[in-house]
């Protein structure tokens, strides 16, 4: 009877929830609705990566290096034979790739599918690191993607990147697909597959001694990562509507560990608040770079200052809350309806 | 002392053939032989580095072996990977605890339910029934578990909170969930008071009952293992130098040695 409750809670959040996208693109701007789609995409990158540095331990920075995968396959998937003859002005595109077509849903499915491979080949190799070497030899994987991104013009079109891809990601496609890795994380770390997950995290020695092998639940965790960002590489190609190899540079992996941390090692809530938070806050933080008059002296603007304003946040986060807005906790229904009778008593 | 020699094959649950562990230049245990029978208590003492645990780690797949073997009811074990050793039925608990801490009491159990489900997580997201099945009867088996050592109370508080000898019994708990028949207790009474220690033997023994159980364990505390060990085995240096019954242990030269210095042998 419980379940019965909590899945029809679900479902009506879901429908709420769809109401409220549906008004929000009859009212919002333009503008308001790229930060709407870009906090969806956001969301799935820091589910993601939360399920692979928050819950299993791995401390990843290969997230870029997994988005420019995606984006690339289901950009060269979405685009026309006729738009990649007009794109690739350097050389001509592989055969496969000029031919190369699937609608949409497709595309990115298989844009999280060839990250997830890629996820999986690297990480038999480098799983079997620890901590920080880990976190390097992935920031290397990213890299290398990037430096074969710009060096392979025949699937790539090398620096010039890709223009005028489809924009087929609107909300739906895009929160649709949030819901999907949130779903999917949840159910995974509610299973006791994710109870083994946790168990690497805390203590492997232990796990180990519990029977876990520890190397094929890092590199499932790892896997399935790759996978969303993966995703969400691709839903990002697609609402950006135009990738290059520069896109793909280390920042994009610290944004997005930067989502993580805030929001909790270890929480899925906190990583979507701070999914939302975070996207909003550096938007309206434009402000910090534009020139401002200052008691009659005018200061020119700084291209790049809000990303010290964030730095300087992370700084803040990591010495005085260190487990972040939301600690390990989550918010389920029950502990919502806790809060409230707590409050009526 | 006819035991170990005479004792039939097949009533031996586990036996250790000349293990040896090397670190570099030194030897932690040499020529550890030593035969268990199925359904007994068997006790691994000697001084503070005499070995023990590293026989521990060697047996439990956690060191590979410089040499020897290793024979799990006639199965040579030596050299794999701890999470196998584990799943062929041997568990171990830790001198210093190794909980998970951020996971509940129940989870902590459920995890070492863990390598005898069938179902994947991939099930679960379709909710088919027989993942919710087995989900729901492995919970309900944990909870028995927890009651057994006495803990069915606190299955929903985390790990980390548990007082100390709570977590000693959470974590044998937990052993006990992956369905062993060899269990090794690495210092189950340390930081424990008489009384604590009193009813530490009780336990062990009324799992070896319950759950069919062959135990060995490294103690220190003296009236534990002469009070719950059926025969001895003394290390020292990584030499074995002594084994046999408790009484017999107690007044052999070489082990008051061992543990009081030269004078006292003599004396």
């Amino acid at each position: 009877m419980r379940r019965g409750r909590t899945i029809l809670l679900n479902v009506l959040a879901i429908g709420v929830f769809g109401l409220l996208l549906h008004l929000a693109e009859g009212y919002c701007n333009g503008y308001q609705l790229q930060i709407l789609n870009l906090i969806a995409i956001n969301i799935i990158l820091a589910l993601s990566l939360n399920l692979i540095y928050g819950f299993t331990g791995l401390f990843s920075l290969g997230h870029a290096g997994f988005m420019a995968i995606g984006a690339y396959v289901c950009s060269i998937l979405i685009m026309t034979p006729d738009q990649k003859d007009m794109l690739f002005l350097l050389q001509p595109a592989y055969d496969w790739v000029q031919t190369a077509h699937a609608p949409f849903f497709a595309a990115v499915l298989a844009g999280g599918a060839v990250a997830a491979i890629f996820g999986a080949v690297v990480g038999i190799p480098l799983l079997r690191l620890g901590d920080d070497y880990l976190g390097i030899a992935t920031l290397g994987f990213a890299e290398i993607i990037r430096v074969v991104a710009n060096n392979v013009p025949r699937l790539t079109n090398g620096a010039l990147g890709f223009k005028g891809i489809p924009a087929y990601a609107d909300l739906w496609w895009n929160f649709g697909w949030a819901l999907v890795a949130l779903y999917v994380i949840v159910r995974l770390l509610q299973s006791n597959t994710g109870n083994v997950l946790k168990a690497i995290r805390d203590n492997e020695i232990a796990a180990k001694a519990m029977g876990v092998d520890v190397f094929r639940y890092k590199l499932l965790s790892f896997t399935v990562g790759s996978f969303f960002a993966g995703v969400g590489g691709a839903l990002l190609a697609s609402l950006l509507t135009t990738i290059d190899p520069k896109m793909f540079l280390f920042t994009l992996t610290f944004n997005v560990l930067m989502i993580v941390v805030a929001g909790g090692l270890g929480s899925l809530t906190g990583s979507v608040l701070a999914g939302i938070g975070i996207t909003v806050l550096l938007e309206w933080l434009r402000v910090v770079e534009n020139p401002v008059d200052l008691l009659g002296f005018s200061l020119p603007g700084i291209p790049g200052m809000r990303m010290v304003v964030f730095s300087l946040a992370l700084i803040v986060i990591i010495l005085f809350r260190r487990e972040g807005l939301m600690g390990m906790r989550e918010l389920t229904w029950r502990s919502l309806a806790g809060v409230f009778s707590r409050g009526k008593a | 002392m006819p035991t170990t020699q005479t004792t039939p094959a097949d009533d031996v649950i586990l036996e250790t053939r000349e293990l040896t562990m090397r670190f570099g230049g030194l030897l932690a245990v040499a020529d550890f032989s030593a035969s268990f029978p199925r359904g007994s208590i068997t006790g691994l003492i000697g001084p503070n580095g005499a070995g023990k645990t590293t026989c521990f780690n060697m047996i439990t797949g956690f060191y590979r072996p410089t040499s020897g073997e290793v024979l799990f009811e006639g199965v040579p074990i030596a050299g794999l990977p701890a999470h196998k050793v584990c799943r062929a039925g041997i568990a171990r608990t830790f001198q210093n605890i190794r909980l998970f801490n951020n996971e509940t009491v129940l989870e902590n159990v459920m995890i070492g339910r863990h390598l005898r489900q069938k179902t994947s997580w991939l099930q679960t997201l379709v909710f088919t029934p027989a993942s919710e099945r087995e989900n729901r009867r492995d919970q309900a088996r944990c909870l028995e578990l927890l009651d057994a050592v006495g803990l069915a109370d606190l299955a929903g508080e985390k790990a980390s909170s548990l007082p100390y000898g709570a977590q000693r019994r959470l974590e044998i708990a937990r052993a006990l969930a992956t369905e062993p028949r060899f269990l090794l207790l690495d210092e189950p009474a340390a930081g424990m008071n008489p009384q604590e220690s009193e009813d530490l033997m009780g336990f062990v023994r009324a799992i070896r009952q319950a759950f069919g159980l062959t135990i060995l364990l490294i103690e220190h505390d003296m009236k534990v293992v002469m009070g719950i060990c059926e025969h001895l085995w003394v290390l020292d240096y990584g030499q074995t130098i002594a084994s046999g019954p408790p009484e017999a242990i107690r007044s052999d030269p070489k082990v008051i040695t061992a543990y009081l210095g030269e004078e006292h042998a003599h004396a």
